[in-house]
């Protein structure tokens, strides 16, 4: 899986095609079955994302799955619908994803562990209401393989035919990634003061 | 916005900063590690040049990836080898204390820290695992994490968080005989969605819940993830204090009735204020049973699986998916399913009383013909208890396994499996499409006592008519 080169810096927008995974309450086991997990390395998730399902659907009458379809090969926006990547915690889910190819999620609601993965990995998570998240699909139905534009700032997605789809990111994921500062290690490591003062007042760091 | 609450107050004294994207950077008082997701994380460190800030904060297990046949080294599996190697190797490099295999400490990591008094009151607990909510059983505040905030929390002891909304979730009553935590938790679930929890932290508090015994607000709240909600937690009290006395790292002496006094003042007083609250009866619960692939679709076990109707339409897709995976007729009854594996363990039901509680159950019985049942213990720690009970005998003697710790068929990261359609009775917490080791396997989660009621009988049986009257 040949995938551009990962979200660095500040991230604005993207143009490119997009996949739909349809259906609510997809978790993480989903994306990547836990026996994709006993590795030590992310390398290689790529390959294996959604592997079960898309197992299941190789010979079914509906056609393969998406990740599998010809048309959405490179595609790097994800469009799914609700609670999307509840279940277990595991980091391998949005780096499956990002491995494959997607470098942002459109949805009705994400699982909140797995919306804060995705920010760590630079990856932000638009959502939209049902009836928008529904048009963008049918519009990726009729045609799955146009390059869209996505922009953070508005954050919205726009189609060649000038379709514009309003989409919502959340205000403070929106500013870190638009300053590049989504990678949370170093603002965290800026306050050793701080956080030794926070450790310092805690009674059970300090015999109660 | 909640006000007064213990997750208010336990936020409020963990604050470190204020980030620049408007979360608040908090202090993490105990984090916990194992072999699946923290081997990433701590080559990301060293990509980055760092260290760890404070090793003696972060305390390792294994768990995952263990066999429960043997546990013999090196493991026949050589990926589950290379884990459990590299574990061990980033611990001894960090000076971070691991508890290994037969170690007498060894076992699911959200047993072992309860157990040996590492989780406490009034601490923010963070694990590379969902089931950390588990934590918030003692009135702590604790998240499942993903590996870039493990990565995090060994850089700089703390985490980017925003902060949750509180729910109380209200107990009134009493559960009935062969009720349990479980089903108390997937009646919940069931009720308010597994997205019902979204953006909220879960207080469980009323009379039903201050009767709970620490292992069942364990239960309860390990599931709170299952319901959507981040975290959930228990107010400390007299039941909490009892537990923790005497473990080996719980405070003693002169500190122990500090400790108490300050764990007392974290609790929700009576001017607290919530988000949200939600009530419910005790005494009207059913032992519960999942009948799809999520576990909020779940089922009194006196009940039948739900036709189309009977559902909100927009769960009736999700409803339609289950029906078509799980081979499940709409309105048949539930009891009377056939299943062909039994399993009991997890971090969700692993612990003494969830044994005992389905040891009960199969003493005197025995396994139906062609059922596969077998006992995980939660920890090293479960099985040395549970053996001088002598429930392992009770289990051999009804035609269980006796296995080693670890987290097994919960999500069969080890040889413990489903192989194809096999359906199965688990007391564990995610009934998944694939969650159990096979892409087209089944499961139905329901309490240990009820788990083994379905390896007697070979199929979902209500476990109050197994139960003395
Ligand atoms: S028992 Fe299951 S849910 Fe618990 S930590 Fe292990 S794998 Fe996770």
């Amino acid at each position: 899986m040949s995938s551009p080169s990962f979200p660095m810096g500040p991230i604005t927008g993207l143009h490119g095609r997009a996949v739909v995974v349809a259906g609510d309450d997809i978790d993480t086991d989903r994306i990547i079955p836990a026996r994709f997990l006993k590795c030590v390395t992310f390398d290689g998730l790529g390959e294996q994302v959604f592997a079960d399902d898309r197992v299941e659907l190789a010979a079914a009458p509906t056609g393969p799955h998406p990740f599998d379809r010809s048309e959405v090969q490179g595609a790097s926006l994800l469009v799914v619908n609700r609670n999307f990547g509840c279940g277990s915690s595991r980091e391998h889910a949005p780096q499956a994803l990002m491995r494959w190819g997607i470098r942002a999620v459109v949805g009705e609601s994400f699982a909140e562990i797995f919306y804060g993965n995705c920010l760590a990995l630079g990856i932000p998570c638009f959502t939209a209401a049902h009836d928008v998240v529904l048009s963008l699909q049918a519009a990726l139905a009729a045609v799955p393989d146009q390059e869209l534009r996505l922009s953070l700032d508005p954050p919205a997605l726009e189609a060649p035919d000038g379709r514009l789809w309003e989409l919502e990111l959340q205000a403070g994921p929106r500013q870190m990634l638009l300053t590049g500062q989504w990678d949370a290690t170093s603002q965290l490591l800026a306050h050793g003061a701080h956080l030794e003062r926070t450790a310092a007042a805690l009674p059970y760091l300090n015999g109660f | 916005m909640s006000a007064g609450t213990l997750y208010d107050k336990v936020w409020d004294l963990h604050q470190v900063a204020e980030l620049p994207g408007g979360s608040t950077q908090l202090f993490i008082g105990l984090h916990l590690i194992h072999e699946v997701t923290s081997p990433q994380a701590f080559a990301a460190l060293k990509d980055l040049g760092l260290g760890v800030r404070h090793p003696e904060r972060t305390v390792a297990t294994v768990d995952h990836i263990v066999p429960t046949t043997s546990q013999a080294r090196p493991f026949a599996d050589p990926l589950a080898e290379e884990m459990l190697g590299t574990l061990e190797a980033n611990c001894a490099e960090h000076g971070i204390t691991l508890h290994g295999l037969g170690s007498g400490r060894q076992g699911i990591v959200h047993v072992i820290a309860p157990e040996l008094g590492l989780t406490q009151p009034g601490m923010t607990v963070a694990c590379g695992d969902s089931h950390t909510s588990t934590h918030g059983a003692f009135g702590a505040i604790a998240f499942g994490i993903g590996t870039s905030q493990v990565r995090d929390v060994l850089a700089s002891q703390s985490l980017s968080m925003g902060k949750l909304k509180v729910r109380r979730i209200w107990v009134d009553g009493q559960l009935q005989p062969g009720v349990y935590a479980k089903d108390l938790v997937l009646h919940v679930i069931r009720t308010l969605g597994v997205k019902g929890g979204v953006g909220y932290a879960y207080e469980f508090a009323g009379p039903a819940i201050d009767a709970l015994s620490m292992e069942e607000r364990m239960t309860l709240c390990n599931m709170a993830i299952e319901g959507g909600a981040r975290c959930g937690y228990v107010n400390p009290d007299a039941v909490t204090f009892a537990y923790l006395q005497g473990r080996p790292y719980a405070p003693s002496g002169e500190a122990w009735e500090r400790a108490m006094a300050w764990w007392s003042s974290l609790a929700s007083g009576p001017e607290a204020v919530f988000d949200d609250e939600v009530r419910f009866d005790a005494a009207s619960i059913a032992p519960t049973v999942t009948w799809g692939i999520t576990p909020g679709q779940g089922i009194g076990v006196d009940e039948a699986v739900p036709t189309l109707e009977h559902i909100a339409p927009d769960e009736r897709p999700l409803a339609e998916e289950a029906y078509r995976y799980m081979d499940l007729q709409p309105g048949a009854p539930i009891a009377g399913t056939p299943v062909d594996v039994c399993f009991i363990g997890s971090c969700t039901n692993g612990r003494l009383s969830d044994l005992q509680a389905a040891a009960a159950v199969a003493k005197g019985r025995h396994v139906a013909p062609g059922i596969k049942a077998f006992v995980v213990p939660g920890s090293e720690q479960v099985a040395a208890a549970a053996e001088a009970e002598g429930l392992d005998q009770v289990f051999i003697a009804a035609g269980f396994e006796w296995r080693e710790p670890g987290c097994s068929m919960c999500l069969a990261m080890n040889p413990d499996r489903l192989e194809g359609r096999q359906i199965s009775a688990s007391s564990s917490n995610r009934n998944f499409k694939g969650r159990q080791g096979s892409a087209t396997g089944r499961t139905l989660l329901m309490s240990p006592a009820m788990v083994a009621a379905a390896a007697i009988a070979g199929q979902v049986r209500d476990v109050r008519e197994l139960l003395p009257a």
